[in-house]
């Protein structure tokens, strides 16, 4: 249905357009707009009535005047996918932005997404060896979780989604993931870093790209995830692909989420973000996982930078409810010149249980990521201490555990940006760090384990 | 008007009807699909709609039809075990009829209405029963004995009942006004359920989680509010609840939450076994999950549908215990609601009737004397997730007003990965006092003075901190030096508790109160040893000690517990030998 051409904008405020005297719209259906320069710019229904009519406007309303033409598409937004989509570069709205033909359409999908019934969701439990010891010792990545950065402005958290994705694969497997890239408003030269890292490993050919840059509408960006998501779904269900999706910067998704509430006056919540930011949030992160009877998983690496640093902020806060962990990037550490500077005391990965031991990864894991973190926890403790009361008052025990602080930091944490470390090697590495503190400290390790790993055992 | 109106106006999940006579809180079907909604406003002759379900491309103009009736749950046998979303349909079924993801437009039956049960009368012909009276038996699971009840409202005098296998939609009752009576009932999820009067709680629920059931004990028809930060335990301590409490029914909702942790639930539950019955646990559970995606007006009205069915098995004079993980987000459905409706907003953008709703909702628990003259109870305990961990919020608050039990989950403990990270300084219970005598009675006659000390103890050791923190423990004089490491052991011993531990997850009020007379006798031996001159340090290092902390996680515990106390004892008094 190509319907009417309407010419009866009211007002005109922000990202909105109000109209009046149309034909029954229905509710989130696709709109154009067209210009008295000839241009078209695109939109959705926010709100519908017999009176009145709210169109957001993705492209932003600049020029729109109240002779310009309104027609409506007679559907929802949806998204032509196929095959052909993995190799693409898609702007923020579903647009080729490589100069490459339009996607022939296997299938149209409504990207707004349904929600996956829990009762047909597979518990996920495939251990995926992402070679940063960080996280594949301590905050274990599991295939169907959703995982994400929490990041700030300054900190390297691009080259760690990088790095995961060219090394992510399943113990014992070469199978490679597909990888789905959603930028929202990062600039252009964050987005050719990722691109031409990806051209640079040859990822690309097994990547689908959706990009709004920063200078991209700002609007749009509230449908970039919903592309990616709908595609990476396509995907992982119809074609039984392993997909992960890398979204970066869900703070500048919520930004545009409070621009638009803003400007239809809602009554806001914390720090001005809409009241219904957890459902939204939760609309795309729980596109996340595995379902029963299909072969492909979703697998998502949001990222985000928390403005301030505080973690407490809403957008992270928010997120932190609904995903399943999350890694949290230190400034300090950064600063130390330590790279991947993974914090992994406030890190956490929620499905990490259900994924190591014997069968997976390796029996000891459990038992050395607890071992590891506790003993750094308490060193971290003790370098406060010692900064009062100087290190000649330790004891010996907090003298072996301050000094594995360091080295734990140093040699653990540390590793290049293209070192691929097997799960093997990330916990003979533990070993090895714990064997510099007397065994009787190391409450935490199984006895039998000590006797099999042990450095002093093993030789 | 008629039955009968068309769309005004669509936002979101809320719709607004014209031309319809409609009443507050009427269901109603919207448009072409049939939609399920129910009626929350109503301005001059326009009704306005929230809709269970997505709205996404319905038009002005299309049909709203009214059903007359209001939001009801369907109560009878086939209830347990079954899983559902939050406007009762079944989550099997949806799967069935949609596949994996949840589209719309979906009538599915709450359970089986074809599957014949067993009815077996209880009264007889002739008798005169009055509403809420139990009239027959249906065994539903190995465990649990449904019983058949007179609808609230109906009352007579028996003309005809029979025994036999029934499905649940025929007569198995009728009475001499011609009323007949059938298994399944109906029930408007907004209301309560009526009883006969309210008592006070005076038995414990117990958890086997022993900071819960120690320090902190709720009583069977209480109500408790966890709130915490994200990452703080609050979903495990809730399964562990739902698992280990003795309830003899439990409801868990999981209210707009993860996807995966529901199916977590939904894997694990069937091969769990009731440590109280030794049967699968899924026999005495009925699940309600709405997970964070799915419509947010089923999530407002999932915590109804769960309360109402905890309320129907609590009239068959059963413990019932409901979780609902996370009330937080039930408080956001209404705010997003509310502000769809254009109201003017309270604190933090939250309707002004926020609290009243917390309040409404959690008195629905309590123990009371069933129409049928039975004892009965529902225990509710609430998730609340506060932004930022910040309990100051008008969701923790509304809560804490109406709770009697506070567990407090701190992200601090959680970090030092002490589990359950509940705060045992800040948290509370205000049942001790009804549920001493209970302690008294069925554990120990000092059970209340050793809660006591051992609380005493912890409270002594956060203010020994404070100078610990100024000039080291060393500085401390040597009793308490001592002080310290008994509430160490209170922290790492007792209250510290692996919920994923085969034998640890699980420990029996007993082996409790055995726990915390053993580190009063560590204290105690500590002390005298001390006194005829022993060193802490040889004193706190004994052998027998680090075997009786270890110990826990052996099974039979509770039988060696009291060896390896004298055990323990003994050594120590020979530290003094050794100076």
């Amino acid at each position: 249905m190509t319907g009417k051409e309407y010419r009866t904008i009211t007002d005109v405020k922000g990202p909105l357009v109000f109209l009046n005297k149309t034909e029954p719209v229905a509710f989130g259906e696709i709109v154009t707009i067209r210009l008295a320069d000839g241009s078209i710019k695109n939109g959705q229904v926010l709100d519908t009535s017999d009176d009145l009519v709210i169109v957001q406007v993705f492209e932003g309303t600049a020029k729109i005047d109240r002779t310009a033409g309104v027609t409506f598409m007679g559907d929802v937004f949806k998204l032509p996918v196929s095959k052909d989509l993995v190799g693409r570069i898609l702007d923020g709205a579903g647009r080729p932005r490589d100069g490459g033909p339009d996607i022939v359409a296997e299938e149209n999908a409504d990207i707004i997404g349904a929600a996956i019934n829990p009762y047909s969701r597979q518990s996920p439990h495939d251990f995926i060896q992402t070679g940063i010891s960080a996280i594949d010792c301590c905050t274990t990545l599991v295939r169907g979780q959703k995982l994400p950065i929490f990041s700030a402005s300054g900190l390297p958290h691009n080259d760690i989604a990088l790095q995961i994705a060219r090394q992510a694969k399943l113990k014992g497997s070469d199978e490679q993931f597909i990888v789905v890239f959603c930028a929202m408003g990062i600039t252009a030269e964050e987005y050719n870093f990722f691109r031409s890292d990806l051209e640079r490993t040859g990822a690309l050919e097994n990547a689908a790209l959706f990009v709004n840059l920063a200078d991209d509408p700002a609007v749009e960006r509230i449908i970039t995830p919903r592309l990616a998501l709908t595609a990476a779904e396509y995907l992982a269900f119809e074609h039984d692909y392993h997909v992960l999706v890398i979204y970066t910067d869900m703070t500048n998704y919520c930004d545009a989420l409070r621009q638009i509430g803003a400007a239809r006056e809602e009554v806001p919540g914390r720090r001005g973000y809409p009241g219904y930011m957890y459902t939204d949030l939760a609309m795309l992160y729980e596109r996340a996982g595995i379902v029963k009877g299909k072969k492909g998983s979703i697998t998502q690496f949001p990222i985000l930078t928390m403005p301030g640093d505080d973690i407490t902020h809403p957008i992270p806060d928010l997120s932190g409810y609904i995903t399943e962990g999350q890694i949290v990037i230190s400034r300090e550490l950064h600063q130390q010149g330590i790279y991947p500077p993974i914090n992994v005391l406030p890190s956490l990965s929620r499905l990490m249980g259900s994924c190591i031991g014997a069968e997976t990864t390796r029996e000891d894991h459990k038992s050395v990521s607890d071992q590891m973190y506790a003993a750094y926890a308490q060193g971290r403790e003790l370098r406060g201490l010692v900064a009062i009361v100087g290190e000649d008052a330790l004891n010996e025990r907090d003298k072996q555990l301050l000094d594995f602080s360091g080295v734990f930091e140093d040699r653990f944490l540390r590793q290049s940006r293209d070192e691929d470390r097997s799960i093997d090697e990330t916990l003979d590495l533990c070993w090895e760090l714990m064997s510099s503190i007397d065994t009787k400290y190391l409450v935490r390790l199984d006895q039998k384990w000590i006797e099999k790993y042990h450095p002093d055992n093993k030789a | 008007m008629s039955k009968e109106g068309v769309i005004y106006r669509i936002s979101g999940p809320v719709v607004t009807a014209t031309g319809m006579s409609a009443g507050m809180y009427d269901v109603v079907r919207v448009g072409n699909e049939g939609l399920m909604g129910e009626v929350i406003e109503l301005h001059g002759e326009k009704a306005v709609i929230q809709v269970y379900e997505d709205t996404s491309g319905i038009r002005p103009g299309e049909p709203v039809i009214n059903t007359g009736e209001t939001l009801s749950v369907s109560l009878g046998p086939g209830l347990l075990t079954q899983i559902y979303d939050g406007i009762q349909r079944p989550l099997p079924t949806l799967e069935e009829v949609m596949g994996v993801f949840i589209t719309r437009g979906v009538d599915a039956d709450a359970f089986d209405l074809e599957k014949k049960w067993t009815f077996e009368a209880v009264i007889e012909k002739g008798a005169a029963v009055e509403g809420g009276q139990v009239i027959g038996h249906v065994q539903e699971t190995e465990t649990i004995v449904h019983k058949i009840m007179v609808p609230p409202t109906m009352s007579g005098v028996v003309k005809d009942i029979k025994s036999g296998d029934f499905n649940v939609t025929e007569t198995v009752c009728t009475l001499e006004d011609g009323s007949e009576i059938q298994m399944m009932q109906k029930w408007p999820v907004r209301t309560p359920r009526p009883y006969r009067q309210k008592y006070a709680p005076d038995t414990p629920l117990i958890t086997g989680m022993r900071i819960l059931d120690f320090l902190f004990p709720l009583a069977k028809g209480g109500a408790a509010g966890i709130p915490g930060p994200f990452g703080s335990g609050k979903t495990v301590t809730q399964q562990s609840l739902a698992k280990y409490s003795d309830a003899q029914i439990v409801v868990y909702i999981g209210c707009g939450e993860r996807g995966n942790e529901m199916t977590e639930v939904l894997d694990e539950f069937p091969h769990l076994i009731d440590p109280n019955t030794g049967k699968p646990l899924m026999n005495r559970t009925v699940m309600i999950a709405n997970t964070s995606n799915m419509p947010v007006a089923a999530r407002e009205a999932s915590v109804y549908t769960g309360i109402t069915i905890a309320e129907y098995f609590r009239d068959m004079g059963y413990d019932v215990a409901l979780m609902a993980d996370s009330t937080s987000r039930w408080a956001e459905a209404m705010r997003e609601i509310s502000s769809r409706l254009e109201e003017m907003p309270g604190e933090e953008g939250y309707p002004a009737y926020l609290s009243s709703r917390i309040a409404e909702f959690y008195e629905r628990a309590g123990r009371v004397e069933t129409k049928n003259g039975d004892d009965g109870s529902v225990t509710v305990i609430g998730a609340v997730s506060p932004p930022g961990g910040d309990i100051s919020e008008p969701v923790s608050q509304g809560t804490l007003r109406i709770v009697k039990v506070f567990w407090g989950l701190d992200a601090g403990l959680a970090r030092q990965r002490h589990f359950p990270a509940i705060n045992w300084l800040n948290s509370y219970s205000l049942y001790p006092q009804s549920l001493n005598q209970w302690f008294r009675d069925n554990i120990a006659q000092d059970f209340p003075e050793i809660r006591t000390q051992i609380s005493g103890l912890l409270q002594i050791e956060a203010e020994l901190q404070e100078i610990v923190q100024l000039v080291g423990s060393d500085a401390l004089p040597v009793d308490q030096q001592l002080t310290l490491e008994v509430a160490r052991m209170i922290r790492e011993f007792f209250l510290q508790q692996n919920g994923f531990h085969d034998v640890d997850a699980y420990c029996d009020i007993h082996l409790q109160y055995s726990m915390s007379k053993a580190i009063l006798s560590f204290q105690e031996a500590a002390k005298n040893a001390m006194a005829a001159g022993a060193q802490l340090n040889d004193v706190v290092n004994v052998p027998a000690r680090t075997a009786l902390m270890r110990g826990r996680f052996e099974k039979g515990y509770i039988d060696t517990i009291d060896d390896m106390v004298k055990s323990m004892v003994d050594e120590i008094a020979a530290t003094v030998e050794d100076n």
